[in-house]
Parts: C-alpha cells; structure tokens; sequence
C-alpha cells in the first residue's frame, strides 16, 4: 500500500496538534515561540503534500515563501523576547502580561 | 518508501512531543533541530528536493542558531525553570486532541486523491522558472520585508539611550 495524501495530512494535522498544545500549555515564552515554528512547519508539510499529489509546484514555491517570513519574524520575535527580558528579568509568560510597563 | 515515512514521521512525532514535554529550553531546541531534519526527510520523500535543502538551511541552521544564542545571551537560571501548572497542560492536550480528531473526522470524509501522478518535475530549475516569472511580484516584495525585519530588529535591540 502507498502512502496516500491523507496520510500525510495526518502527520502534519498531528504536528500542528502538538505545536497547539505547547503555545497553550508551556510558560516559557522561548517554548511557546518554538512550538509556534513547529505549526508553521506542519503547514509547510501539508502545502508540500498537496503540491506533490496535484502535480502543481505552486505549493512549493508558497512553502518557500513561508520559509523565508519566518525566517523573518523568529528574528524579530527573539528581538522582542530579549527586549522584554531587558526590562522584566523573566521570560516566563505568566509575568508578561502588562501591555505598558 | 514506505518505511520511510513511518520511520521519518514517527520520529517527528516523538520529537514533536519531547520539545513540548521537556523542562529545559536548550533541550528543546536540540529536538526541535530532530525536528525539522525529519520534516527535511518527509520533503525529500514528498520529491521536494530544494524546500529540503531549505528547510536544512534555513530552519535547522540559520533559525536555531539565532534560537540558541538568546538563550544563551538571556542567562535563564534553573531556578526560573518551574514545573507546569495543571489547568494549562489539561487545556493544551485537550485542544490539541480535539484539533487532531476534528482533522482526522474531515479528512476521513473528504475525496482525496489517492494516488500521486507520475509525471511530476519538481527540480530546481522549474521553481525558479516560476518564481521568477509568475511569483516574481512576492518574491521582490519578500526583500522588502526582510529588510523591513533587519531595520526592526537593530531598532529593537539597541539599548535605550535617551
């Protein structure tokens, strides 16, 4: 039996399950930021899957875009972390929960 | 390939759930390194050669690096690494469980195709061909906001002087 599209699907759906759970669950701000790659990643798998079983590389050049946004913003992202740290001295994000310090 | 896929996926998985679970931040992103060079395996399996290379590139090397040195830079003690409260790891399983099983009952119900065509070139050289021609608009648009980062980044980052 080959692997299907819906197989696929499933392990990216479970990924991004996983990714989910983390951003709610964890407390540190570095965590919950890698668990956000993590759902991104899971994306990326389904566009590629998707590209592949339609036979169409729109999906892949979309995953290409994605890459590089995110490559972007955990540049930003780590910026602001390290900002906050600055000021707060904790990355825990049960502390983060002023807008205005 | 078939066993491939398990192997690959299973492992991700495995991963996945061991960066969430893990207490210490350095660790996860160790696995989450595992992570994406599986991920990088599935792409090569899915014949999408270049977003493998990519994703080596760019996630496993250029995003964790950058992950790792402001772990290092903020100094984290251990005395800051607390055990998880319950409400929040039953509401994390269980949105994500629901999330899962919820994708599960759609796909279960869907018409998908099931085999993949044969006739599929997905090399290098036809994704450059469109993204320099049919996505050529993004593409440009892309290095404008890398850019836009790099300024917002050096804005961020620098110390408060006033």
């Amino acid at each position: 039996m080959n692997i299907a599209l819906s197989d696929y699907l499933l392990v990216s759906a479970a990924l991004f399950a996983i990714g989910l759970a983390g951003v709610v669950m964890r407390r540190n701000t570095l965590v919950i930021y890698m668990s956000l790659e993590m759902m991104l990643n899971a994306s990326n798998l389904a566009l590629a899957a998707f590209s592949k079983f339609n036979a169409a590389l729109n999906g892949q050049i979309l995953v290409f875009f994605i890459i590089t946004v995110a490559a972007a913003e955990v540049a930003v992202g780590l910026a602001i972390i390290v900002a906050l740290f600055r000021v707060r001295q904790t990355v825990s994000a049960d502390e983060i929960n002023l807008m205005k310090y | 390939m078939n066993l491939l896929f398990y192997i690959f996926s299973g492992l991700m998985l495995l991963c996945a759930a061991l960066v969430v679970a893990n207490r210490h931040p350095v660790t996860s992103a160790m696995l989450l390194i595992l992570v994406f060079f599986f991920m990088a395996g599935l792409f090569v399996l899915l014949e999408a050669f270049f977003l493998a290379v990519i994703q080596v590139l760019v996630y496993a090397g250029a995003v964790m690096v950058l992950f790792l040195f402001v772990m290092m830079l903020l100094d984290i003690r251990s005395s800051q690494i607390r055990r998880q409260n319950a409400p929040a790891m039953l509401a994390g399983l269980s949105v994500g469980f629901a999330f899962w099983v919820e994708f599960w009952l759609i796909l279960r119900h869907s018409a998908l195709p099931v085999g993949a065509p044969m006739n599929f070139d997905a090399g290098i050289r036809p994704i450059g061909k469109l993204l320099f021609s049919e996505f050529v608009l993004p593409f440009e648009i892309t290095s404008l906001l890398l850019l836009a980062a790099l300024v917002g980044v050096v804005l961020l980052s620098q110390k408060e002087t006033r």
